[in-house]
């Protein structure tokens, strides 16, 4: 095997098929959201008899949201899996080297970074997750919690006003449409960028659904997590074969369709903020 | 003869005793005027005047020659005196009165009908030619009436066909000749129905029975067929009365019109010529051609042709040269022309434009149907067609007018009350003719009109009659809200000719924007808010202004009743949200982020939200883009060691083939 066909496997499995969900359920929950926030414009209303109607786009989007919920469980039940099997304790698991969490390294990070954009450094050595990506992770748990609970509240009015006064109705409105707009902007914009757009990536980075990055690449890309693996000798446990072509041809469409749809709701946002904002 | 004489003479000497009671005798007791007896229970007087009776026609009669059963033995007589039959001696009237209506009743013991002294008097009778007399001519009427009048026993109680009799004929020319004029000559009950013999109609042998009601009326109109001799030839009219118009089947009895027609064409003559169908006026050469039994079949089948063509004159060749105007329907149908003059079809003719419609436009001419006859261009479901003649967009009325109204029969026929009428029949529904009227059509901005602003609820309450009575009780009823804003009226949201089903997704969606046309300002946060937004997308369960406010019976929140009243929201909410409790009903259902001091939690919310969401696209955006230029630089080194990498394993490959 040359160096060419050998990959290193940086997701698993269930990551993968997780992060396949979210896409479906994310893109479900902006496209009828976004038909409700911008109903005045021409395309909400397109949008909105597509998923069959008003009343029908609100069970998508609910349907949509419990698969969410879902996937964001079957996360959380992951971690815990992870910890019992790889973990002594949570503290370990939170403060180790494949943590989540932001840690010394991720200042000094985005600190060299800054620098390596402004041309006074080179690039920083990244390690497995960059802070970009942390910043990406923890915005989701941000979202289920902001967008969750408030849409949980709007889904259940009657239940929640024995608790709360109505205008928290109003102002649970205001929170989840704005979150919602904050999440499907960064998502279609930062995220994809950060990802898929930026020209090292240029067009689509499909790691996410092959869980496999050529070893060249991955050796530049996050130099740390490749010495570190080195020198522990662990490498060779990572090295993978890629999928056959069909099967990353197939990845390429999902990929693209997911892309499309979420830079048509992105234009569609701009347009209606733009022009016919009220 | 002079037997006959002798035989009396005889008589009367053989019998002295039946003179000995001689009339002074009598009015011994009778000429006291307390004198009274009670006979069955009830007092009577049984005073006689002599006087009235020395002067009345039985003046020379003893009182015996009527009072037969008086014994002369016996003075005073027994209380109770059998009654005194007129007929013993009016032999010939008595016959009369047996056969008639009267007598039967006498016959039958009924107790209304009435005796001979019930209209004659008794003791006091005087000579009919005396205007005293009770049943002289000017009497008559109110003696008839007495019984003959409304209100009565007879009039209630007995079958009598025909009503108001006394007031009919007092306003008739019989009656006001001889009740305002003082002809006796005139015709009074009696003329008519005989005195005696009082027949009904059906009767052959009555006085106005079919056969000999026109010479009862010939006694006093004398060759009245020299007058009608258009209609009815010569000795045919009384030949053959019946299978000729009688004198009633025009002069209605009791109600005779004072309305003389110039000769009276027939219009027999009149078809001479107009029943060929090749006559053409000379003028404009137009058809003159009359299809009678199109007329016969008409509203104006009993009308003759010179009724309506009045100008006609009998001594002319031709009598219809002398017609110089059209036709003018208003001679009958009064009422209506004084309509039609005010309205603008009216004004428009008068203003002689050539494409005001007339009578004939609409009703037609010779052929002319009621409006309940569906073949009838007024019948209602051939109405918007009717008007849609001149009134369908591009065509002689939509040209000269300059309203908002576009399309109105396409978009009648597509309205509720189009569909109703157009498809399902349904011949009560509002046609044209109900909302502007047959006749007085006016424009929206005369204060006549039947659409004007001021009077359309009641237009519409004519048939909507429970929406108007709850609209008169709401914030928009001028009778409530006085303000200087014009308040709305049924077509401001119903519009005018596109009326929709209020049940129908157009027009739950539309009235919204209807609604906001005054109620901008809460309109557009209602569409701020979730009810209103999926309004927007075309939704229609969502709660609409109507459905939490009422439709046509909307109050003030302030009052007890509104549904929105402190007492009222909850269960109003409750309509589409079955678990609704009170502070549910605390939901702002037309709130706004964008005022501070109505909405503070909603304001700060919104800028929160709006603040993280700049905030972080501005820190995440900054980082991105300085990213960039440092990212194409990467790739460009990528590439450049992708190449050389596989350069490299070329040449690992190409010598490992060469070890080989």
């Amino acid at each position: 095997m040359s160096i060419k066909d050998k990959y290193v496997l940086r997701f698993t499995r269930l990551n993968r098929g997780l992060h396949v969900f979210m896409i479906i359920s994310f893109l479900i929950l902006s496209l009828t959201g976004m038909s409700l926030k911008f109903s005045y414009t021409g395309w909400a209303k397109v949008l909105s008899k597509f998923f069959g109607g008003f009343e029908s786009a609100g069970y998508w989007h609910r349907f949509a949201a419990v698969i969410m919920i879902i996937v964001f469980v079957a996360h959380l039940v992951d971690v815990v899996r992870v910890k019992r099997k790889e973990f002594s304790s949570w503290k370990a698991l939170l403060i180790g080297k494949n943590s989540m969490l932001f840690n010394k390294k991720d200042w000094q990070d985005f600190k060299e970074s800054l620098k390596w954009f402004i041309g006074k450094g080179e690039r920083p050595e990244y390690g497995r997750w960059t802070y970009w990506e942390k910043f990406d992770y923890f915005a989701v748990f941000w979202g289920m919690f902001v967008i969750g609970s408030t849409g949980m509240t709007l889904w259940f009015p009657e239940f929640f006003t024995n608790f709360f006064p109505g205008w928290m109705l109003n102002v649970a409105t205001i929170i989840h449409s704005d979150e919602a707009l904050l999440a499907t902007g960064f998502i279609f914009t930062i995220h994809f960028f950060n990802t898929h757009l930026r020209p090292e990536k240029f067009p689509m980075d499909i790691v996410i659904f092959s869980g496999r990055v050529p070893l060249e690449e991955f050796k530049l890309d996050r130099p740390q997590e490749y010495k570190e693996l080195v020198e522990k000798g662990e490498l060779d446990k990572y090295i993978v074969e890629q999928y056959p072509p069909i099967v990353l041809r197939g990845m390429k469409i999902f990929g693209w369709t997911a892309l499309s749809i979420g830079f048509s709701i992105i234009i569609w946002i701009i347009y209606a903020m733009i022009f016919v904002y009220r | 003869m002079n037997k006959i004489i002798s035989l009396l003479v005889f008589i009367i000497l053989s019998f002295p005793q039946i003179f000995s009671q001689s009339n002074e005798e009598c009015l011994m007791c009778h000429d006291d005027p307390r004198f009274k007896a009670k006979i069955n229970k009830r007092t009577v007087s049984l005073h006689v005047s002599p006087n009235s009776f020395t002067s009345s026609v039985h003046g020379d009669l003893d009182c015996v020659d009527c009072h037969e059963d008086i014994d002369a033995e016996n003075i005073p007589h027994r209380s109770e005196l059998t009654k005194v039959e007129c007929g013993d001696c009016h032999d010939e009237v008595q016959e009369l009165y047996v056969e008639c209506f009267h007598g039967k009743a006498k016959e039958k013991g009924d107790p209304l009908a009435p005796l001979c002294q019930d209209c004659h008097g008794n003791h006091d009778i005087i000579p009919v030619k005396d205007h005293y007399s009770a049943v002289a001519p000017l009497k008559i009427p109110s003696l008839c009436g007495r019984c003959h009048r409304e209100g009565t026993p007879v009039q209630l109680q007995r079958n009598i066909p025909q009503d108001r009799i006394l007031e009919n004929y007092s306003q008739s020319i019989h009656g006001e000749g001889l009740l305002n004029k003082g002809l006796v000559v005139s015709a009074t009950c009696v003329s008519c129905h005989s005195p005696h013999r009082i027949l009904p109609h059906t009767d052959p042998r009555s006085t106005i029975s079919r056969q000999n009601i026109a010479s009862t009326c010939a006694v006093c109109h004398a060759e009245i067929e020299t007058v009608h001799r258009q209609i009815i030839r010569g000795e045919l009219w009384e030949k053959q009365a019946h299978i000729l118009p009688a004198c009633v089947d025009c002069h209605q009895p009791h109600e005779i019109r004072r309305v003389y027609y110039d000769y009276g064409m027939a219009d027999k003559d009149c078809l001479e010529c107009h029943d060929n169908p090749n006559i053409v006026a000379s003028t404009d050469g137009r058809s003159l051609f009359i299809n009678y039994e199109e007329l016969k079949l008409s509203r104006h089948t009993n009308i003759a042709c010179g009724q309506c063509h009045s100008e006609v004159n009998l001594s002319k060749h031709r009598p219809c040269e002398t017609i110089e105007k059209d036709v003018d329907c208003s001679t009958c149908h009064e009422e209506v022309g004084v309509e039609y003059s005010i309205s603008m079809h009216g004004t428009l003719v008068a203003e002689m434009d050539e494409n005001a419609p007339t009578c004939k436009e609409c009703h037609g001419t010779h052929g002319t149907l009621g409006r309940l006859n569906p073949q009838s261009p007024t019948f209602a479901i051939n109405i918007p067609n009717l008007c849609g003649k001149c009134h369908r967009e591009g065509e002689t009325a939509t040209v000269r007018y300059t309203g908002t109204e576009k399309d109105i029969v396409n978009h009648y026929s597509q309205s509720i009350h189009g569909k109703g009428l157009l498809k399902s029949g349904l011949t009560v529904t509002a046609t044209c003719t109900d909302c502007h009227t047959a006749h007085k059509v006016l424009p929206h901005t005369n204060p006549e009109s039947s659409i004007n602003h001021n009077n359309i609820s009641n237009t519409c309450g004519t048939c909507h009659h429970g929406i108007e009575e709850q609209f008169a009780k709401s914030v928009h009823s001028p009778l409530i809200s006085d303000t200087d804003k014009e308040l709305p009226v049924c077509f401001d949201c119903h519009s005018a000719h596109e009326i929709k089903r209020a049940d129908t997704e157009g027009f739950k969606l539309e009235i919204m924007t209807q609604c906001g046309r005054c109620h901008e300002e809460i309109a557009e946060t209602y569409f701020d808010t979730y009810h209103g937004k999926v309004s927007q997308l075309g939704y229609t369960k969502t709660a609409k202004c109507y459905d939490c406010h009422g439709a046509h019976d909307i109050l003030p929140t302030i009052n007890p009743e509104s549904k929105l009243s402190r007492e009222n929201v909850v269960e109003t909410c409750r309509t589409c949200h079955p678990s609704a409790n009170r502070q549910f009903a605390g939901y702002l259902t037309h709130a706004t982020h964008h005022d501070p001091d109505k909405y503070p939690f909603l304001f700060w919310a919104f800028w929160g939200m709006t603040g993280l969401l700049v905030g972080t696209f501005i820190i995440a955006g900054a980082h991105t883009l300085l990213w960039l230029p440092r990212s194409l630089e990467w790739r460009r080194k990528l590439k450049k060691m992708k190449k050389e990498n596989d350069e490299k394993s070329e040449i690992n490959e190409e010598n490992i083939e060469e070890k080989e």
